[in-house]
């Protein structure tokens, strides 16, 4: 059962990333977006452009991962074609995670084409290449998760585009990418610490520092802990919603 | 010859919504299919077809009863079962994105077929299927027909022994339904055991070993196409044939137990207007089994149903 499992897993995944993700216009809209927001940020505020990178990095996984993968899943109950996949001996957890592990790989691709652009622009000192990759990592799960989560709880393509767009763009004000947490009033603070944006950022910065510490071993611990409940929160949203 | 389904007391109850009350879908069946033969499931819309076979292939959960597959209990063995099974939905729901060839692969992986049999697989399927043509061509460019074979063929990825199709033909036209009848045709004759849910009678009547009628979530009547048929074998049915002023024939069935004269008399006080053109007394269909057992009309019913996105494919 369990190796039917991983090979549903694998199979659906690569099924997802030919269907649905690697198309021009996911992989430009996917690049692009990130890009005209810190470009905005940038101009509006010229300084030191390296520590935006982190920013960046954190945006493009956050909108690679989650925008396709909270369409996908709400898409294909409406066609009937995720039916296919629940007649098969793949269980709902590996349907499910298969379906993130599509979401990861594209938005981890994507982000890996910004990051090697950004290190042949600003080079690569300073960075702890573990704790960068192992922040991507988690990132990519968690927002992934996300999107699975938002795809199961609505019923309507459109509706899980406004509840994605609704999460993710007080998430990118409030998760530390243009504004530091620590120049936030206090209660703001706490609002952001529920976000996983927050943590994904700090995560990336201190990667980018060279000094990795106690406060990235939370920041990574957090991005896990978020990943494990959303990815539980979708899985039994949508067995209830099929039961 | 084992009987590949057992079904005992099945009940699927939803429970209430708002504007809704508990609706008891189907309600404690029972029936048995044996290994091989093709099983119909007829009956209106809304009877407990589709929400029967949703519980069998594990979609949905019953309320109470037990059923067996393949010798396999459904609740404790459900993986088990589902690797042994193929189900075709009343939509076409292969990916619009993927290739005939490559939706046939993606079925194939998810069951596990060693990958150096899928190449092979899937091409023998799409010839016989005639659809070798089609190989390269995306699901979404297809013809109503030619997805429903697709559909069809990729439910076989993985040789199950036991097939369910809901509505096969229904939506298809006249010459995409007679082949995909054919096929069904063929694949019994392979010994694979089907359970077919129609709308039409004629074709149940062609392709099916036993029918049952559900009504209501319950199984009205069960047996063979000619045991149905002789149990109302003593009932007498006239047919009437009325050309109209512009010469167009129209055929009227009357149940005629009280007489011929009374039936051409139950005509002319209709105010059908016209000639009596003819009068035959004739053996009793499956559909007037299907009339006499639900009380339905059955023109009424695929008209539903059409309006439902089906269409006519009857004959």
């Amino acid at each position: 059962m369990l190796a039917d499992d991983l090979r549903g897993m694998f199979y659906i995944a690569l099924k997802d990333l030919k269907a649905y993700y690697f198309k021009p216009p996911n992989i430009s809209w996917g690049i692009l977006f990130p890009f005209a927001f810190i470009l905005a940020f940038a101009i509006r505020n010229p300084g030191d452009l390296r520590s935006l990178v982190p920013g960046l990095l954190a945006l493009t996984i956050l909108f690679g991962t989650s925008s396709m993968e909270a369409i996908v899943i709400v898409f294909e109950r409406r066609i009937g074609s995720l039916e296919r996949l629940l007649l098969s001996p793949v269980r709902l957890p590996a349907l499910l995670a298969g379906k993130l592990l599509g979401g990861m790989t594209f938005g981890l691709t994507v982000t890996l084409v910004i990051l090697a652009i950004s290190l042949a622009i600003f080079g690569t000192s300073h960075l702890n290449w573990f704790l960068l990759m192992l922040t991507l990592l988690l990132s990519a799960t968690a927002f992934s998760a996300m999107g699975a989560f938002v795809s199961v709880a609505v019923r309507e393509v459109f509706e899980a585009q406004t509840l994605a767009n609704f999460i993710r763009f007080p998430m990118i004000f409030l998760g530390g990418v243009f504004v530091p947490l620590e120049t936030m009033p206090g209660w703001l603070q706490t609002v952001a610490r529920l976000l996983p944006l927050t943590y994904s950022v700090e995560a990336l910065r201190v990667s980018f520092s060279g000094k990795p510490g106690t406060a990235a071993l939370i920041d990574l611990c957090a991005l896990l802990g978020f990943s494990i409940v959303l990815f539980s929160m979708a899985v039994h949203t949508l067995s209830k919603r099929l039961s | 010859m084992y009987e590949i389904i057992q079904v005992e007391g099945l009940t699927k109850i939803f429970p209430a919504e708002k504007n809704r009350l508990p609706l008891r879908a189907v309600d404690e069946i029972n029936f048995l299919v044996k290994e091989g033969e093709v099983f119909g499931f007829l009956g209106p819309n809304g009877a407990g077809k589709t929400t029967t076979i949703r519980m069998l292939t594990g979609l949905s959960r019953p309320t109470s009863g037990q059923a067996r597959l393949l010798n396999l209990d459904l609740t404790s063995e459900l993986a088990r079962i589902k690797k042994q099974i193929g189900v075709v939905p009343e939509t076409s729901n292969l990916y619009d994105e993927l290739t005939a060839l490559d939706n046939l692969i993606f079925s194939m992986q998810l069951y596990g077929v060693p990958r150096s049999e899928r190449k092979q697989r899937a091409e023998s399927l799409l010839e016989r299927f005639r659809l070798s043509n089609k190989c390269n061509t995306p699901f979404v460019k297809l013809s109503r027909g030619m997805k429903r074979s697709l559909t069809i063929a990729a439910a076989l990825a993985h040789r199950p022994p036991l097939i369910f199709l809901d509505e096969p033909t229904t939506g298809l036209d006249v010459m995409s339904a007679r082949s995909l009848r054919q096929m069904i045709a063929s694949l019994r004759a392979d010994g694979v055991t089907i359970f077919l849910t129609t709308h039409y009678l004629e074709e149940a009547e062609r392709l099916c070993d036993r029918i049952a009628i559900i009504v209501n979530g319950k199984i009205v009547a069960l047996d063979t196409v000619d045991g149905l048929k002789s149990s109302i074998q003593q009932k007498c049915i006239v047919e009437i044939t009325l050309a109209g002023e512009n010469g167009q024939l129209e055929k009227r069935r009357l149940d005629c137990a009280s007489g011929i004269e009374a039936a051409i008399q139950q005509v002319l006080n209709d105010g059908s207007r016209g000639n009596i053109v003819s009068i035959n007394t004739i053996r009793p269909s499956l559909e007037d089994v299907f009339v006499h057992l639900t009380g339905l009309n059955v023109e009424v019913m695929l008209a539903e149903k059409a309006g439902k996105g089906g269409s006519n494919a009857g004959g």
